[in-house]
């Protein structure tokens, strides 16, 4: 690497070098001046309610303080590095503090419920996933949709296929057809049993027509590992965004046969869609920004609107596709709409392949 | 390489790394120096503040704390017979009858110089050994994955020191408490009693500032310890007189530097049990080996097993860098550290952060070259560390304890969990059971049943994929040596002697 490509990466990296650095120091003050906000210290909001020619100020007294904005998922992951960016942009639109604040564990449960449990007032936010519509069929909580106010919808990203590039499958009909021969002698891996990925995987056997073993799952800890095993021999295929995969498939190492979204995606032009193929099916994960149940509806209309204008931003669409993401913005009714469509969707999924709990 | 090398440097060579490579040097040296307050304590209580750091400066502070801290050991060791760290207790009637005998300079300097060429040599291997072992593990799936946590479990409690009894104990109780929460191949929740907290399972690390740094403040506080008075030491001409000696038993040196990164690069055993191992190995070589430890005091046990125990610390971050599997006690918090911050360890990490590995190796390198220095003023000025009074540490270590588990999650559940183990610890302690046992128990426990899982999952139960793999089935022989370690040492000790007569 020449001295002014290092230049160009460190160049690149910034952003979100940044955004986590400034988290972290958020986090900070989050932990050591709890006292501080509480008090309603802020200096910051002089003109309480945002700054006052913003045309999304809708609710004359939202934030009065400091915002805390929960990921349920690791510092790190995808979730994360979206959550902090909007955090930011969020903090800079709002004139006020952000906390972005990791609660990680339980599949997503106990993130999501600490969303749910927040106070309604708007000072507890955070991005739900797909999980909320599946963990409960699961079994794992009976934490749903209902326990929480979506806002806006900022991400989707459909399941891709791929498998290693020394694979005896060139095409999804390829896979399909072996899978068919010899039921249950593929195996897939990307999320655990029951993940959003191995539901894409149950969801496209079903759909076409296939029994849900026929391809097997084995169990992992996210697609990191699973790539792992697929490069290593381990398994046959991945379900996984193709983002997940880039490095390996950019590498040589793994080949994607198709995804499972309603149109190509442009970084992929060469890979059908499973609709091409014949087999009507999507799924993927998505993200948006939610509150607890029960919020102000100026508070929503007041983010629904800052949520959006970030999603609409330049910097959003290049840091999104930067990082492999697929620009999704929702508003709230068709956010909220979408998540009632997907409960029912995953709930027949789930009971089909014998998943629910 | 060199690209790799020269952006390393730009990243090491800042004020801010700097400054934080320095402050940890030094309060590794203190926490070292103080008996009863251990390297891992020292770690457990570094967590906050890591947090708040960039992945460098806070892995850089780890590493520096760490090797300055098994040093420190050796100092109260020579001047009040109580190790510092664990670490260093294998050599500690040695290091004593020395500096009664007006030889405590020279112990503690040898400490010192065997310390920092024993951290040099470890790093080495690491720098070596490491993207080798690295390119080895992208070939391992589950099966190579569950025998390498099996092999760490398995060094955990038989190259431990006491009752193997107790050590298999204490492991089940950490392997217990792994099992609680949401179960990660299946998703099924256990122990959770229908908790939602519950569900993401008990966090290793607030489990660990309980183990070892409450529980040393509730024994200081219930058992004070009594007052012990520091021998003076000469210091003159201190660091020359080492190295001579150093030198007179090079071949124990390198002897200890090799045990040391042997044992180090063993998942689940790190500096303290290297320290042991090598103090025996030395003790069977050497002509007067029976007089170690009596008498006036011999130095050559304190250059085998000095240089060990700090080879062994540079070392336990291969199995840690590489398959995410930690070597000691310290390097689980490096990687809980990790974890938070978004950091995988694992073979690609080699691929993806190779500049950041490599700032790594420089940060080992630099911590163990500072270490002269630091460590001499530190010699010259003991007594003064060994007279810090527990009535102002205790209370800092506690809100330190309160502080960290806190900023893990924002949570007062891992406070919870800290005070819970914190009891535990102490409990465990009087009752003469290992702590560390517990936290590999707590660490490989996901990775155990996780590997096992997938594994059989894969092959629909079929078991002979674990023995007929042949990576698979050279880790199982690696761990099958290691489980047969005391009895192979009961054999080889009696053909030597036999030999002897």
């Amino acid at each position: 690497m020449s001295m002014s490509k290092i230049a160009a990466s460190g160049l690149s990296l910034k952003p979100s070098r940044r955004a986590r650095i400034s988290g972290l120091a958020l986090a900070l003050s989050a932990g050591l001046v709890l006292s501080g906000c509480a008090s309603g210290s802020d200096s910051s909001t002089d003109s309480a309610g945002g700054s006052s020619g913003d045309s999304c100020d809708f609710s004359s007294t939202y934030p009065s303080g400091a915002i805390e904005f929960i990921v349920p998922w690791a510092a790190g992951g995808g979730t994360d590095s979206v959550s902090r960016f909007v955090g930011l942009q969020l903090a800079d639109r709002l004139e006020t503090q952000v906390n972005v604040v990791n609660r990680d564990g339980g599949g997503g449960v106990i993130g999501h419920t600490a969303i749910a449990n927040g106070k309604a007032d708007g000072s507890v936010i955070g991005m739900t996933t797909v999980e909320i519509t599946m963990m409960h069929w699961q079994g794992l909580t009976d934490l749903a949709y209902e326990d929480i106010t979506p806002i806006a919808q900022v991400n989707s990203d459909p399941s891709g296929i791929t498998v290693a590039a020394d694979a005896p499958w060139e095409t999804i009909e390829d896979l399909l057809d072996d899978a068919r021969a010899n039921p249950g002698d593929i195996v897939g891996s990307g999320t655990a049993i029951g993940g959003i990925w191995d539901l894409a995987r149950a969801g496209m056997l079903l759909e076409a027509g296939m029994d849900v073993n026929d391809i097997r799952w084995v169990p992992s800890a996210g697609s990191a590992p699973a790539l792992q095993e697929l490069a290593a021999g381990g398994i046959d295929v991945t379900f996984a965004s193709l983002a997940e995969n880039a490095t390996m498939i950019e590498a040589g190492e793994a080949r994607p046969l198709a995804i499972m979204g309603e149109e190509r995606d442009p970084n992929y032009p060469d890979v059908p869609t499973l609709k091409e193929v014949g087999i009507d099916f999507s799924m993927g994960s998505w993200r948006g920004v939610s509150g607890p149940a029960g919020m102000d509806e100026d508070i929503v209309a007041e983010l629904e609107c800052q949520v959006a204008d970030i999603v609409a931003s330049d910097e959003y669409v290049e840091f999104m596709t930067t990082a492999g993401f697929g620009v999704d913005g929702k508003d709230t009714a068709a956010f909220t709409e979408f998540i009632v469509n997907e409960d029912e969707a995953k709930g027949t999924i789930m009971e089909a392949a014998g998943l629910t709990g | 390489m060199i690209d790799n090398l020269t952006q390393a440097l730009s990243m090491v060579a800042s004020w801010e790394l700097l400054l934080v490579v320095l402050a940890a040097g030094v309060y590794g040296i203190f926490i070292g120096s103080i008996p009863g307050l251990t390297a891992t304590l020292a770690a457990a209580l570094l967590v906050p503040f890591a947090f708040f750091l960039d992945p460098l400066p806070a892995i850089a502070s780890i590493i520096t704390m760490s090797v300055m801290a098994i040093f420190a050991g050796d100092i109260p060791s020579a001047l009040v017979r109580m190790p510092g760290t664990p670490a260093s207790a294998a050599y500690v009637e040695d290091s004593y009858r020395l500096t009664q005998n007006g030889r405590g300079a020279l112990a503690l300097g040898v400490g010192l110089v065997a310390s920092a060429s024993g951290g040099i040599f470890g790093g080495l291997v690491l720098i070596v050994a490491a993207p080798q072992l690295a390119k080895v593990a992208l070939l391992f799936t589950s099966y190579e994955y569950f025998w390498v946590a099996i092999l760490g479990l398995t060094a955990a409690v038989i190259i431990s020191r006491g009752s193997q009894v107790k050590g298999t104990v204490a492991l089940l109780i950490g392997l217990f408490v792994s099992t609680i929460g949401l179960d990660i191949s299946v998703g099924f929740p256990r122990f959770t009693f229908g908790s939602t907290d519950l569900l993401g399972g008990i966090n290793f690390i607030p489990a660990m500032i309980g183990l070892f740094g409450l529980s040393q403040v509730l024994r200081n506080v219930i058992h004070p310890p009594e007052k012990a008075l520091p021998i003076r030491i000469e210091s003159k001409g201190l660091l020359r007189n080492a190295f001579s000696t150093l030198f007179q038993y090079k071949k124990t040196a390198v002897g200890g530097n090799v045990i040391g990164s042997a044992i180090g690069t063993l998942p689940g055993a790190g500096g303290d049990i290297a320290a042991w191992v090598a103090y025996a190995v030395t003790k069977n070589g050497a002509k007067e080996g029976k007089q170690f430890g009596s008498g006036k005091g011999h130095i050559q046990p304190i250059v085998g097993a000095s240089s060990a125990n700090n080879a062994g610390v540079g070392s336990a971050y291969i199995p840690t860098l590489v398959f995410g599997i930690p070597g000691d006690t310290i390097t689980a918090i490096l990687l809980g550290v990790l974890l938070v911050k978004g950091i995988q360890p694992g073979p690609s990490l080699f691929d993806s952060q190779a500049p950041l590995l490599y700032s790594i190796f420089i940060v080992f390198i630099a911590a163990n070259i500072l270490m002269l220095p630091l460590g001499y003023l530190a010699i010259r000025s003991s007594g003064m560390l060994l007279r810090v009074p527990g009535s102002v540490l205790m209370p800092i270590i506690v809100a330190f304890c309160v502080v960290g588990s806190f900023s893990i999650n924002n949570g007062l559940l891992e406070v919870l969990i800290m005070l819970i183990f914190g009891i535990l610890g102490y409990l465990l302690e009087q009752a003469k059971f290992p702590l560390a046992p517990v936290v590999l128990g707590l660490v490989l426990g996901p990775i155990v049943e996780k590997n096992f899982m997938q594994s059989v999952i894969k092959t629909e139960w079929d078991l002979t994929q674990f023995l007929t793999r042949p990576m698979s089935a050279a880790l199982m022989i690696l761990t099958i040596i290691v489980l047969l370690y005391p009895l192979l040492q009961k054999v080889v000790g009696k053909l030597l002697r036999r030999r002897q007569l």
